[in-house]
């Protein structure tokens, strides 16, 4: 359940999950455990275009706070306006109401470069062994 | 710093097998936050009660004669005010005036105190103590390995422990303390804390922590008792305004700008840093700590620049989430003439320049 098997994954701890030509971006549980309470979360405006990799965001908790990179390229055509008020859904629901931004996404072969579940797994647990 | 390098309290198995997430913390092994969150941790303590493992903290016993006057010499608040079983906050000075550490100077009896202070400047402050030392007729010994320290805070902190102890807590008032058990372990009890609630901190046999802990923690979940870590203790203590070693304080600032004038008793006598203290009441000072609100959104965080026009005239010392206050707030340092309530400046978040404002302290007061 940590790392549900049907998202993509990127070594800076975001998500993706595609369905058809839309993307919709996250952060791992591992992310937002490694967080703690998050309180803001910054997202960009809808129409806006992101390389892949690109700063898109920014998320605070109580402790410290994070930069949000696109896992793949594309056009921002919907952003988690529920953020706002209860900035708190990226702790309690990382993979469902804590989503942040829906790309359209520019090239659909840019997935196959991110991390499956079970190597995101494994890298998390090689950064947790450091 | 490997974590098989870092110093660790009695606790530190209890705390990972109850879920703390532990971190590097001035070279001990601490838990940051439990699984119920830093800003659960934070409210519990504002409206219940909250535990905290504060045994990385250190304690150095003085004793004899010349106890009182070896005290006096080495700290800026009066001692000889204190009676028996009373606290005192007060400054560990060097001759500059400045801060080697702060601490808790509690007074067993004219010839016995007892001095709590910060983790990690245990060892510095004892060196420092004992290099002071002679020419009075005193003995100062390093007991921080002798003792777990446990804060048990928040308005139902006293209902959670009183029946576990055999001492009457509400006989003693805020800043006093006793000796007695705690179930059945020979304790210091104490009316003290860094959080802005009433509760109580404890000090006792290392080898009994676990049992102690896990029994405060039974009696205390129901009336909404919660581990806490030191994430939530920084911003409780951040809306308290109680200054943090290393943050607010260190041994470049003097506690007359550290807006500590309470601590700092010019009138008491001799002591390490008077004159220069005395010199800077009587010029005036050039920078005082404030406390301050950012009125933007945004969070200004510990280092971040202060500006004033296109002048950098600081940086925030402590700044954060208040999680009671639901605020953004911090302390920093500023030119005298830009210290008045009300005053605007800005603080440099990442970049972004935020507008902030000098707002009265404490941020945060219990209603007693």
């Amino acid at each position: 359940m940590a790392y549900p098997d049907d998202l993509h994954y990127t070594k800076d701890h975001e998500w993706i999950r595609v369905e058809g030509d839309t993307g919709t971006v996250g952060i791992s549980d591992f992310a937002q455990e490694q967080l703690g309470d998050v309180v803001h979360v910054q997202l960009p405006r809808i129409g806006e275009t992101f390389d892949a990799h690109a700063h898109f965001g920014e998320i605070e908790s109580v402790k410290t706070f994070s930069e949000l990179f696109t896992p793949v390229s594309g056009e921002v055509v919907a952003i988690n306006e529920a953020l706002a008020d209860a900035p708190e859904l990226v702790n309690s629901e990382p993979y469902g109401g804590g989503w942040m931004i829906k790309l359209k996404l520019a090239n659909s072969s840019e997935t196959d470069k991110l991390l499956s579940s079970s190597e995101y797994e494994d890298y998390v647990e090689s950064q947790k062994e450091d | 710093m490997s974590s098989t390098q870092l110093k660790k309290t009695a606790l530190n198995e209890v705390h990972r097998k109850q879920g703390g997430k532990m971190v590097d913390f001035g070279g001990w092994d601490m838990p940051v936050q439990y699984p119920a969150g830093t800003i659960a941790e934070h409210l519990a303590v504002r409206t219940a009660a909250g535990i905290f493992d504060v045994s990385h903290m250190g304690e150095i016993e003085i004793k004899g004669p010349q106890s009182l006057a070896l005290v006096q010499h080495i700290t800026c608040n009066d001692a000889s005010k204190l009676s028996d079983r009373q606290a005192q906050y007060s400054g560990l000075m060097t001759p500059a005036g400045t801060f080697v550490d702060d601490i808790l100077v509690h007074r067993f009896d004219p010839e016995h105190y007892f001095l709590c202070v910060n983790a990690s400047n245990s060892d510095k402050d004892f060196d420092w103590i004992q290099s002071h030392a002679p020419g009075f007729d005193a003995e100062v010994t390093n007991l921080s390995a002798d003792y777990s320290q446990l804060a048990i805070q928040g308005p139902r902190a006293l209902e959670i422990m009183q029946p576990m102890i055999d001492a009457d807590l509400s006989a003693i008032k805020y800043y006093w303390f006793t000796t007695g058990h705690v179930d059945g372990v020979p304790a210091i009890i104490a009316r003290t804390g860094y959080t802005g609630e009433d509760g109580v901190e404890i000090y006792f046999d290392p080898g009994e922590s676990e049992r102690i802990w896990n029994k405060i923690i039974e009696a205390g979940q129901p009336l909404g008792l919660l581990p806490c870590g030191l994430a939530a203790r920084n911003t409780l203590r951040l809306e308290a305004k109680m200054a943090l070693y290393g943050h607010e304080i260190d041994d470049t600032t003097t506690p007359l700008e550290a807006d500590l004038a309470w601590i700092c008793k010019l009138g008491k006598g001799e002591f390490l840093g008077r004159d220069v203290l005395a010199a800077q009441k009587e010029q005036g000072l050039t920078r005082k700590l404030v406390g301050f609100e950012v009125l933007d959104k945004g969070i200004a965080r510990d280092g971040y620049p202060v500006l004033i026009g296109d002048q950098q005239v600081g940086h925030v010392t402590s700044g954060s989430p208040a999680p009671f206050l639901k605020k953004n707030i911090g302390l920093a340092y500023l030119p005298m003439e830009h210290t008045a309530i009300g005053t605007k400046f800005e603080i440099d978040v990442r970049g972004r320049r935020l507008a902030a404002e000098v707002v009265p302290t404490p941020f945060y007061k219990r209603s007693k």
